[in-house]
């Protein structure tokens, strides 16, 4: 059994414009240990998946329907009781704006014993003890004189390193990380990815990493789930969803990472913006921005089926699944793309022309994908 | 984790095709521009080093240490706001050091404040003329009973100060825990206590004391006069901070450390207690302060209607009372003692309360400086 199960989770937001199903049905699995990437663009709906396995979900908004199994146990049937034990104890979270998840009216370390007090009997003068040795853990230098200062005294990636101590406080079994490195510049984020990845590494805390930024998910994931308004287009092992993108979404997200020295004048996106999930798009819900887009994608919803068989997929976490109509055969002129990677023994030569290599996929797909880019796609 | 290596080379994966189809489909043309897109670019060596990093070391060192400090520190800065302070300071002493403050039981006496500032008891007869004018034995005058109004003027003070502070103070306890209660909560709890302050809030601040006043007044714990006001000033008042503190809570508690304490697991109370109401208060305490002011006056003006004190007792409001109809025979020394040192109480109060609103203000240091560097 899984360490969390989310199972058809839909939450709905009433708001004066309609309804916004934020969250359409998207059931993925995190198992003891594992380090899980949710990656997608503003509003696809990844913090508010996160916010609802802790049932932070305030009103106007709902979660209603599908079932959060952690341990088993439906989370959405606890009574507030459990629930409150269950926060920060089995389950912590990590706010992607430390500067505002900290309390300005308490030290950093009031609050780190504070979540420790909260959930264990132990006096003050243990609480203290153990939240120096959290932001020792955190790297946090000097943490007995730190553990007084005040949140507005710890620089950007020090007040997120502070709220993952917090997070860790109880060491949880799962902590969520909300966008954790999204505020910090690159050199701090390195830092705290790799202060995530220790974690990860040392205790058995599985990570559900949201994030928006594909670096990061590389550098630390496990698995990823690809996420667009509300629902989840493709599901991979880290390596495949790089080397082997499936989705015309997941590929349209690594084209538009760019590149240092590429020759372009342009930077590459994906037209048109996030549909408004007031009144999503029928059939595929990426099909007006998507350029393989045919008839029958505005018609038909697309499951997610496993990419190799083409079968409905059975939930296991380690097949690659995708949902596109080009895996369950009814596009006809497939998808027309190539991933090259360029070898290791490339870079160092600095040449102009380097060797190309291509990842042909497996043989369901390779045909089309496999198509000359230059050529007529039609 | 798996035992997969970290893939440090992101600028190997190369997408092609993707912007093509793109621009294929934009275009609508089915000419492809055979420009292969060179690939001829170095790979982004994306390996940032990790690690301790230089930029997080030192924060901001001038910043002062502690949010309290910081505030004193800009309100010593506000001379008008310290010279109100200072007055209420001295009519606090002169009220507390005017008579000696005796606990008697039925046998003994312990006597906690032995001096007497007072010359004269304040409520002894004829210890001068009755209705002297201010002269040397009697600086403020005597009233019509030849009792010394200085005396009068100075202990009640106590009354005055005594009912401002107390009455705010209990409104304070009253109004912070609903206010925080019925924003942090929403939904019917606080449809039932707002609606409650809106009931109270129909009717003016001094009707509704002088109705109150009766109802409590024969409640025998109560005794007549000094608790019976304040109740009567502490029921009105706890409205106007309820209802202040909800509105700050109403935008406190959207913010993400109070969510991030409830993803902590923290019990509601503790966050509305330690997270909620320490960052909404700054405008209850404010608008406090400057009532102390209004709800001194309010007393008086009880005290001036023959409501609240016994008659007789040296309170600036009821001596006021006592004084109009001397007024009118040319005594002016009567009324316009008490009536001074009612202004002053107030003015100070409302200088002391503007200094605390800026004082909270964290913004205003920058402004404070640039007024004076100009």
């Amino acid at each position: 059994m899984a360490l969390l199960e989310v199972d058809d989770l839909v939450v709905q937001f009433y708001t004066e414009n309609g309804v916004v199903r934020a969250v359409d049905g998207i059931s993925y699995e995190i198992r003891a240990g594992e380090t899980l990437g949710l990656v997608g663009e503003s509003g696809a709906g990844k913090s508010v998946a996160s916010l609802a396995l802790l049932r932070l979900i305030d009103s106007p908004g709902e979660v209603v329907g599908g079932e959060i199994r952690f341990r088993g146990r439906d989370i959405l049937e606890l009574s507030a009781d459990e629930m409150r034990g269950l926060r920060g104890d089995e389950i912590a979270m990590v706010f992607q704006d430390a500067g505002a998840a900290l309390n300005p009216v308490y030290t950093v370390g009031e609050q780190i014993s504070e979540a420790i007090r909260t959930h264990e009997a132990v006096t003050d003068e243990t609480a203290r003890d153990r939240a120096i040795a959290l932001l020792e853990r955190v790297g946090i230098s000097d943490p007995a004189a730190r553990y007084s200062d005040y949140p507005h005294e710890f620089s950007g990636g020090m007040q997120q390193r502070a709220v993952i101590a917090m997070g860790l406080s109880c060491d949880p079994a799962l902590l969520v990380c909300d966008e954790p490195t999204t505020d910090l510049d690159v050199t701090v984020q390195a830092g705290i990815l790799e202060l995530l990845a220790d974690l990860a590494r040392e205790s058995e805390t599985a990570i559900q990493l949201v994030t928006h930024d594909l670096g990061v998910v590389a550098e630390i994931c496990d698995r990823v789930l690809v996420q667009y308004a509300g629902e989840i287009v493709e599901r991979a092992p880290v390596e495949e969803l790089y080397y082997d993108p499936k989705h015309p979404y997941t590929v349209g997200l690594l084209a538009s990472i760019p590149r240092l020295g590429d020759g372009r004048g342009r930077l590459t996106t994906i037209p048109g913006t996030t549909p408004d999930l007031v009144d999503p798009p029928t059939g595929c819900r990426f099909h007006p921005r998507c350029p393989y887009a045919e008839d029958v994608c505005a018609r038909r919803r697309p499951p997610l089926v496993e990419t190799e068989s083409g079968s409905p997929d059975d939930g296991d976490p380690d097949t690659h699944a995708a949902a596109c109509l080009e895996y369950t055969g009814d596009l006809e002129d497939g998808l027309d793309y190539e991933v090259q990677v360029r070898d290791e023994s490339d870079e160092s030569t600095e040449s102009n022309e380097p060797d190309e290599r291509r990842l042909g996929g497996n043989d369901g797909a390779e045909r089309t994908r496999e198509r000359d880019p230059t050529g007529d796609p039609r | 984790m798996s035992d997969r290596h970290p893939t440090t080379q992101r600028g190997r994966i190369r997408i092609v095709g993707f912007d093509d189809a793109v621009a294929d489909q934009q275009a609508g043309d089915r000419e492809n521009d055979d420009d292969d897109d060179t690939i001829a670019t170095g790979p982004i060596d994306s390996s940032t080093t990790p690690g301790e990093t230089t930029t997080e070391t030192e924060s901001e060192p001038d910043r002062p240490r502690r949010r309290l400090e910081d505030a004193w520190r800009r309100f010593r800065r506000n001379r008008t706001a310290m010279a109100g302070l200072g007055v209420i300071v001295v009519m606090a002493v002169l009220a507390v050091f005017a008579r000696p403050i005796e606990v008697s039981t039925a046998e003994v006496t312990i006597t906690l404040q032995p001096f007497s500032l007072a010359p004269y008891d304040p409520s002894a007869m004829f210890v001068g003329p009755a209705n002297a004018p201010p002269s040397r034995a009697h600086p403020f005058g005597t009233d019509w009973a030849g009792r010394d109004q200085l005396s009068r003027v100075l202990v009640g003070g106590r009354y005055t100060l005594g009912i401002g502070l107390v009455a705010v103070a209990l409104a304070l306890c009253v109004g912070v825990p609903l206010g925080a209660i019925a924003g942090y909560f929403g939904g019917w709890i606080d449809e039932a206590i707002m609606r409650l302050v809106d009931v109270l809030y129909a009717f003016p601040f001094l009707v509704l004391a002088i109705a109150i006043v009766p109802i409590l007044e024969p409640i025998p714990v109560l005794g007549g006069g000094f608790w019976t006001v304040v109740l009567a000033l502490a029921v009105t008042g706890w409205i106007g901070y309820a209802r202040l503190l909800r509105g700050e809570v109403l935008s406190v508690r959207e913010r993400e450390y109070v969510t991030a304490a409830r993803a902590l697991g923290v019990p509601d109370r503790t966050v509305i207690r330690r997270h909620v109401v320490p960052n909404a208060v700054a405008p209850v305490v404010v608008q406090a302060t400057l009532n102390v002011g209004t709800v001194v006056l309010t007393a008086a003006a009880l005290g001036f209607l023959g409501l609240g004190l016994e008659p007789g007792s040296a309170e600036w409001g009821a001596m006021l009372s006592q004084g109009r109809s001397s007024l009118v025979q040319g005594r002016w020394h009567i009324t316009v003692f008490p009536g001074l040192a009612i202004f002053l109480f107030v003015l100070a109060i409302n200088l002391v309360g503007d200094g605390i609103n800026d004082a909270l203000d964290p913004h205003r240091d920058v402004s404070d400086e640039r007024r004076r560097l100009r």
